[in-house]
């Protein structure tokens, strides 16, 4: 049953994927030590006399794979800044449970924001937040640069980087600090489609490796039912539908089943008089 | 492979010492235009004077020590004026650009200022400070101060605030937010205003040398006009050409070294 998965990274680089399968089970397993559980209760948050979000109640279990997907505007993006800790709720609690710190929360935009007079390596470095000046920081962030693929570019200005590898290097970066929750910001919505399939290959297997609970908000219904374990569909700033993605990894891109629930959901975010 | 590798290297090589050369074609080809015409005597000596006696007359300076004592002078004047004129303005830059209350406090008081032309300023110095080093450079430091002051604010201002937001989520202190993040940002623009400011030093400073003082090149020219030494008053102009681009020059070297991040930069 097991298979050899080479997965193309940017031409020159490939990632051994053959014990992905039996080690992201196991790794699942461990996933709730590992992980933060998120619980929100009637979350609400306004600009000005907008409410932007009415009322959020959800809970995530440590480990989970969850997709936000919604229109633009409908307060996807500011259920993730909230959940990041970027914007304070109007009302409304957010908790991680009673262990969290606050290296444990990491965020990945949809820009890769490094800084652009920094070397890849410093860059990285950024994400170990308090302790960029403990002993191995230089080896914990390399450590992270080679789990993206980029061990070679660590002492390259971010300006001579593709778009994709700043965002792997952004990745490093959120990563190295060892996250117990990861939230995406739409992080691949500024690359090519190419890009973006081994972006979210390497998104998928660093999950399985690492264990973190990951929220991932994206305007990509085919990402989201492949990526996530369970997708949630966000109308007028509340939670409209909660599904949850029942298949197996690694998933195959095109697959009919994929192809039945992404149908699904986008009829869902399209409405009733759009549709054929 | 081999030769891919090799070509930059041939390159860096071999073209700098042309590429360094072709800027100075145009001058040099001005001086020769010049003592030719001087020679053929298209040029009253009167009026002009041949690029060799100008050399004369500084060779003759140099010995004396004359030259050097006012170049020194001058130097001195001028270089002092910036640190204290280009110190305040990148401490009101960087309070104005980082404090909103110090800009609001600040801001309109200086932009006000800013709009007297401070050579206008120079009978007011002559009375309060008189022809003393201390009005030299109160000129050059508020001619000075203005350039920078605006452009590291505006470095400041402008320094991309999802960097900012980056720099927060990651746990940066403020200090290591201003370090890391802020003033490497604002740094280009910050050069931007330093190289502003080495042109109007210089201005200020021969304006003022020239009305009001008894030693440097300024004052070095108007003495020969008073003995009509037309060579000398060349000589002078010629020096001040020559004192700008080293000035300017330095400020490039720095600028490439403090931003070879920069791709505008790292090409060269």
């Amino acid at each position: 049953m097991q298979q050899v998965l080479r997965v193309p990274l940017s031409g020159t680089e490939t990632i051994d994927r053959s014990d992905f399968v039996p080690q992201a089970q196991a790794l699942r397993e461990t996933a709730e030590a590992r992980g933060l559980p998120l619980t929100i209760r009637d979350l609400r948050k306004s600009f000005g006399d907008h409410e932007v979000l009415r009322g959020i109640d959800l809970h995530i279990p440590a480990g989970q794979f969850v997709a936000i997907v919604g229109r633009s505007g409908c307060g996807k993006s500011t259920l993730l800044r909230l959940i990041a800790g970027l914007e304070k709720p109007t009302a409304g609690t957010i908790s991680f449970g009673a262990t969290a710190r606050p290296e444990d929360v990491r965020v990945m935009f949809q820009e890769p924001r490094l800084l652009p007079w920094a070397r890849v390596l410093a860059n990285v470095e950024v994400g170990l937040g308090r302790d960029r000046k403990a002993q191995g920081a230089h080896e914990r962030a390399s450590h992270a640069l080679a789990e993206v693929g980029l061990a070679d570019k660590r002492d390259q200005w971010p300006s001579v980087l593709s778009g994709g590898q700043k965002q792997r290097v952004a990745l490093a970066r959120a990563l190295v600090s060892g996250p117990r929750l990861l939230a995406f910001d739409e992080p691949l919505g500024a690359l090519d489609a190419l890009t973006r399939i081994t972006m979210q290959r390497l998104l998928e297997r660093v999950w399985a490796d690492q264990a973190f609970t990951a929220i991932l908000v994206t305007h990509d219904v085919s990402e989201a039912v492949a990526l996530a374990d369970r997708v949630l569909v966000i109308e007028g700033g509340r939670i409209a539908e909660d599904i949850k993605v029942e298949m197996t990894r690694p998933r195959e891109r095109g697959s009919a089943d994929l192809a039945t629930l992404e149908g699904a959901i986008l009829r869902e975010l399209l409405g009733p008089g759009l549709t054929e | 492979m081999s030769l891919i590798d090799s070509l930059p290297r041939v390159r860096k090589l071999v073209l700098p010492r042309a590429d360094g050369l072709i800027p100075w074609l145009v001058p040099f080809a001005i001086i020769l235009i010049w003592q030719a015409a001087c020679v053929a005597g298209l040029v009253p000596v009167r009026v002009l004077p041949a690029p060799s006696d100008v050399a004369r007359a500084g060779w003759k300076l140099l010995l004396s020590g004359e030259l050097a004592q006012n170049i020194w002078v001058s130097f001195w004047r001028a270089s002092i004026g910036f640190l204290i004129g280009g110190g305040i303005g990148f401490a009101f830059g960087l309070a104005n650009g980082l404090s909103e209350l110090s800009a609001k406090l600040t801001d309109t008081t200086l932009q006000m200022v800013r709009n007297v032309p401070h050579l206008a300023l120079i009978p007011l110095v002559i009375l309060w400070f008189g022809i003393d080093e201390s009005a030299k450079l109160f000129l050059v430091a508020l001619g000075v101060f203005f350039p920078i002051y605006l452009n590291t604010l505006h470095g400041i201002r402008t320094v991309d605030p999802q960097l900012i937001e980056m720099g927060r989520v990651y746990g940066m202190t403020d200090g290591e937010l201003f370090r890391r993040v802020i003033f490497p940002g604002a740094l280009p623009s910050i050069f931007v205003g330093i190289r502003f400011a080495l042109g109007i030093m210089w201005l200020t400073l021969i304006v003022a040398e020239t009305i009001a003082a008894s030693s440097g090149l300024g004052y070095m020219a108007m003495q020969a006009r008073e003995f009509m030494q037309i060579d000398v008053v060349v000589l002078s102009i010629l020096i001040y050409a020559l004192l700008g681009k080293v000035a300017d020059s330095a400020a490039r070297v720095l600028e490439r070294l403090t931003l070879a991040w920069h791709p505008a930069f790292s090409k060269v």
